[in-house]
């Protein structure tokens, strides 16, 4: 019975192991300060939303969906990593200036990396989460 | 609002955090992420210091 019940630990993810990643990937470093690392969530949330704000205020272009050139596709799915803030750009209509000047192609790069390391936090906070990771 | 950023301080502003993010989620302990997340940083600039000179020497 005790085997069974190891068995089934291992095989049935709790709730934090769902609920934690998809929170991350919403709101930038939630997914941490949610298991209670509130330093390492507020690093987090820091560095993704200053991240991604600053791409914005430099002008940067923010990718829709779109089936067209793969730089544009591979864009989109940077961009998309920011979750919650991604949201709000595409609802406010936001990032979508032509690129005039090389500081908003920097913004456009911030912003896509903004995305790709939410990612990078979205899977630390599912190893948080299974306890993979103190 | 327009931020107008030089090519070194959207390279240093990129480097910080990034290296933060890098820090907290490649280490285990608080000493580890703190030690990592400073050698990225150094190694974000240092490689950006180097690209210059290079382009610098090749544009002699």
């Amino acid at each position: 019975m005790a085997n069974s019940q190891a068995v089934s630990s291992k095989t049935a993810p709790s709730a934090m192991s769902v609920i934690a990643p998809a929170l991350g990937w919403l709101i930038p470093g939630a997914g941490h300060l949610i298991q209670k690392r509130w330093i390492r969530g507020a690093l987090l949330m820091i560095s993704v939303f200053a991240m991604f704000l600053l791409g914005l205020a430099m002008q940067g272009h923010v990718y829709k969906p779109n089936g067209g050139d793969i730089l544009d596709i591979l864009g989109f799915i940077g961009d998309l990593g920011a979750g919650g803030l991604y949201i709000l750009t595409q609802v406010n209509d936001w990032g979508q200036g032509a690129i005039a000047h090389a500081t908003a192609d920097y913004g456009t790069k911030f912003i896509i990396v903004a995305g790709l390391l939410n990612f990078i936090c979205v899977a630390d906070a599912y190893h948080i989460a299974i306890g993979k990771k103190p | 609002m327009s931020l107008d950023l030089s090519h070194f301080s959207a390279a240093l502003v990129f480097a910080l955090f990034a290296s933060v993010v890098f820090g907290v989620t490649q280490r285990q302990t608080s000493r580890e992420q703190i030690r990592y997340g400073l050698y990225c940083f150094v190694m974000f600039l240092g490689g950006v210091i180097l690209a210059g000179w290079v382009m610098w020497i090749l544009r002699r």
